[in-house]
């Protein structure tokens, strides 16, 4: 489906509850609820805000009230220091909540899960005690009478209802656009396995910031608005807990990482506070927020991931209760001879390259070189280094000494991103699929590389599908793969990425004789094609058949290099891993 | 002002902070043990502390108010909240923590954090229609002595130790030693420590992770709870106070590493003493503004903590 008709598809239904909601709107005459109906979609768009960054990137922001809260200041204190406007406050309101982002998101994201939430919990409050020591208490913004309406300022309290449902529905088509396109794809892929992500090609920093300057320009603006509506800001309004909450808790209880979910967050629970505390506040103060926390542990307990999602699982559930079996993958036939390859210059070059946890040195001055067009194979015992290795190569592990060369260029230290970028994909000994996207999306993710146009990078992943097979069940979810699936999905990934050089980690690992020949061909296929393999295996009959070239690796260090049927006769080699059976040498045909 | 006008500043600065921060230490410590064992933030770990504060205020009430009843009140306030604190877990949080949170998004964080904020705004909103707004506090035969250091100095310094704080730091101080030797020697601790570090494991040896859980939601409320009772002598509070100081528990916490016990005493201390040293040079208000100063340059620049040691990142 292309990009123009998906966002198409969602501009219909928000077109329609756009209109529902300005038709109830208009025929409301009591001004008290014309206020909720304008408090809805400002926390609407506060959930969306919170959304579009915490909902797709998984880092949960306890801070959004830093954004709402200088965007409201400004707002506020532009109107009453020089008479600007809100009509051009807001907007600069919305940019400075970007750029509050970028400041906020800069340090901050060099942590991740709970430190991050925590620290994000420390900026608004920070500034909400400097806004009080400012002896900005109690901010009003005056009244222009003489051109209200050029203030913002309207008698007739519906307008702002209908600015707001203006704001709210401009946000959810911002979300469906982004959430459809490459952004949400790859902060969703982010969210599920970074590192897998980042071996990907995908540069989790830049991405995150992306999202934060978008969502803190959402909170800005609405900030700014929310200053106009209730014409007084306090630092407790607008920077306290309870904004952070409520952004968090709309969107969490409609749903995270959807776009209707913090809209019908906001349209749920702001009236249900508003009303309650309205009716039985005097009685019972406190009420409101005990209905409200029973409310939402209520929901958690039975919806864990919001309201959306429940629905969507139960819609899924019916419908795979329908069609329940899924198409076998088609094997791929062996059609290119593996003489057809030839060996060129050299592509890699490890020379010295040294790393230690603690007092284990896990490589310990370990070079070799790779040659263009060939398949070189690692093996050695367990803890040998040979992953270790691997996360050196792609850059998850920055080597204590030692350097390595990739197509004429340094690459060490350099992050996993930049590497994949390089030309250097990679598979992991435990797979690391993106569990809850499709086969399809899984592999797109890793086309943006070098394609950032989208319906090229949907080509790149496609031809990537084709080449290892897994075509037909491209609209499969990953998490329902079977094993041999799920080791070709990521060589399609690391594929996607257009690699000169592919690392495959024990892509053999648990398959049966089926599923081996299966990945065998398809590594063959691509060899023959001119993608230089690396490959770490433990079956070494597969890898004699397979590799050009053996090196052996032992407590961290080479121990071997040649061709296979001499490293099979190496008597070193035998005794520090094959065993001696091979010592007969004639356990290379079994 | 001249230097022993500042130098008295100083001292007296550094002896409130050590004082309340030994408070702090303690809450820290309740809250430590909950992240540590069951990896879960809760939100509502200032509202179990407010509870703790009212617990207190009843009990001295109930004790009929003798010099040592807000003490042995703040004591008491322990296991009342230890009670309420192992039911909250075994019918809310327990639904989306330990072992069941694996099924769930981002390891069940979402459904911790909004289950646990529910659980702050019942109690605050809940305190106030049962406690009311206005706020409180317990008064100690102590809080308004003091004893005098000093003059030091020739007679140009002196400075005044509250016994009433005094005496709430020195029990903050043995209940932290307390439980630091529950953890270390009882059957309970090591069952506690066993199933932080690796909960699977702790199964097949036999522990019952769940209740381990149960317990220490229960002991680490309890715990922050008898801060909250000593922190009740010392300034007023209302419903709403949990709000302030989970704020300060994160930051002393974080500070020394979360999930380590003496880590979690210092932190607090730490946050203590530059909530009251910032007063020397920040204006009243930017207390707390200096308290999230030092916390962020700490998580930024050393995410492990004053006190932990790095963890390598995976």
């Amino acid at each position: 489906m292309s990009l123009a008709a998906s966002s198409r598809r969602h501009a219909v239904p928000i077109a329609l509850f756009g209109v529902a909601y300005a038709l109830v709107t208009l025929a409301t005459g009591n001004e008290y609820h014309q206020l909720i109906l304008t408090l809805v979609p400002v926390w609407a768009v506060m959930g969306l805000s919170w959304n579009l960054f915490s909902g797709y990137s998984g880092l949960v922001s306890f801070g959004h009230a830093a954004f709402f809260g200088l965007g409201a200041y400004f707002v506020a204190l532009a109107q009453v220091q020089w008479g600007m406007t809100p009509w051009i406050g807001i907007p600069i309101a919305g940019a400075l909540g970007g750029l509050a982002g970028l400041i906020v998101g800069l340090p901050t994201f060099r942590l991740r899960g709970h430190y991050f939430a925590l620290a994000m919990l420390a900026y608004p409050l920070a500034l909400l005690y400097v806004f009080e020591w400012l002896g900005y208490q109690e901010l009003t913004l005056p009244m222009e009478r003489e051109h209200p309406a050029a203030f913002m300022q309207f008698a007739d309290h519906r307008v702002y209802a209908l600015l707001a449902l203006a704001a709210m529905l401009a946000s959810m088509w911002l979300t469906s656009v982004l959430e459809r396109g490459r952004f949400g794809l790859v902060l969703t892929a982010m969210k599920q396995d970074e590192a897998a992500a980042e071996a990907a090609g995908i540069d989790p920093r830049a991405w995150k910031l992306r999202a934060i300057v978008l969502s803190g320009a959402l909170a800005g603006a609405i900030g700014g608005f929310y200053a106009v509506v209730l014409l007084v800001v306090t630092p407790q309004a607008v920077f306290g807990m309870l904004v952070s909450s409520q952004a968090l808790i709309v969107a969490m209880f409609g749903g995270v990482g959807t776009v209707w979910g913090p809209v019908i967050g906001a349209v749920v629970l702001v009236p249900l506070s508003e009303l309650l505390h309205a009716r039985l506040g005097n009685e019972i103060p406190g009420i409101q927020g005990v209905v409200y926390g029973v409310a939402i542990i209520a929901v958690i307990l039975l919806a864990p991931e919001g309201v959306v999602w429940k629905l969507r699982d139960l819609r899924q559930r019916r419908a795979s209760a329908a069609n329940a079996n899924v198409a076998p993958t088609a094997i791929v036939a062996d059609d290119a001879p593996a003489s057809a390859r030839t060996i060129g210059p050299t592509l890699l070059e490890v020379s010295g390259v040294s790393i230690a946890f603690g007092g284990l040195k896990a490589l310990d001055g370990v070079s070799l070189r790779v040659a263009t067009g060939e398949i070189l194979g690692i093996i050695g015992p367990n803890g040998a280094g040979k992953t270790t290795l691997f996360n050196a190569l792609n850059g998850f592990l920055r080597p204590a000494a030692g350097s390595i060369v990739f197509d004429g260029r340094e690459i060490t230290g350099q992050p996993p991103h930049r590497i994949c970028a390089a030309g250097v994909g990679r598979t992991f000994q435990v797979v690391r699929p993106f569990r809850r996207m499709t086969v399809f999306e899984n592999v797109l993710a890793g086309a943006f590389v070098h394609e950032p146009d989208e319906i090229r990078a949907r080509a790149i992943a496609v031809d990537a599908l084709d080449q290892v097979g897994l075509r037909a069940i491209e609209a499969v979810s990953a998490g329902g793969l079977s094993n041999r699936d799920l080791r070709l999905l990521e060589i399609a990934r690391a594929l996607a990425g257009r690699p000169k050089l592919l690392l495959l980690d024990e892509t053999l690992a648990g398959l049966d004789t089926e599923g081996v020949e299966a990945v065998l061909a398809v590594v063959k296929r691509l060899a023959a094609r001119g993608t230089t393999v690396v490959i770490i295996e433990h079956t070494m009959p597969a890898m004699v058949r397979l590799a050009d070239r053996l090196v052996v690796l032992d407590h961290g260090a080479v121990l071997a290099e040649g061709a296979p049927e001499a490293i099979t006769r190496n008597p070193d080699v035998i005794d520090a891993y094959l065993g001696k059976r091979w010592r007969t040498g004639d356990a290379v045909d079994r | 002002m001249d230097a022993a006008q500042y130098a008295e500043n100083f001292l007296q600065a550094l002896t409130a902070g050590l004082l309340t921060g030994a408070i702090y230490g303690l809450m820290c410590v309740g809250l430590s043990l909950i992240f540590g064992v069951m990896r879960v933030i809760n939100f509502a770990q200032g509202d179990f502390m407010m509870l703790g504060m009212y617990a207190a205020l009843y009990a001295t009430a109930w004790l009929g108010g003798g010099p040592a009843a807000p003490w042995i009140a703040a004591l008491l306030a322990g296991p009342m909240i230890f009670v309420v604190g192992v039911l909250s877990h075994r019918l809310l949080i327990s639904r989306v923590t330990g072992l069941r949170s694996t099924a769930l998004a981002a390891d069940g964080h979402y459904a911790q954090l909004i289950l646990t904020l529910g659980l702050a705004l019942i109690l605050q909103n809940g305190g106030l229609t049962v406690f009311g707004s206005a706020p409180v506090s317990i008064a100690t035969p102590l809080s308004s002595s003091a004893w005098e250091l000093g003059p030091l100095l020739g007679d140009r310094i002196s400075v005044f130790v509250n016994q009433g704080q005094t005496v709430g730091a020195v029990i903050a101080l043995l209940a932290v030693a307390a439980f630091v030797v529950l953890m270390n020697r009882s059957r309970l601790g090591k069952s506690l420590r066993a199933a932080a570090d690796n909960p699977v494991a702790a199964i097949y040896m036999g522990i019952d992770v769940e209740r381990a859980h149960r317990l220490a939601f229960g002991l680490g409320v309890g715990i922050t709870a008898v801060g909250g009772g000593l922190l009740a002598t010392v300034y007023p509070f209302q419903p709403y106070i949990g709000l302030e100081y989970v704020i300060v528990m994160y930051a002393g916490v974080v500070l020394g590493g979360l999930g380590s016990v003496t880590g979690a005493f210092a932190g607090g201390l730490v946050i203590g003493l530059v909530q009251q040293l910032s007063t020397l040079v920040l204006p009243n208000q930017l207390q707390n503004t200096a308290i999230f100063v030092v916390f962020l340059a700490v998580v930024l620049l050393r995410p492990q903590g004053l006190f932990g040691r790095a963890a390598r990142r995976t």
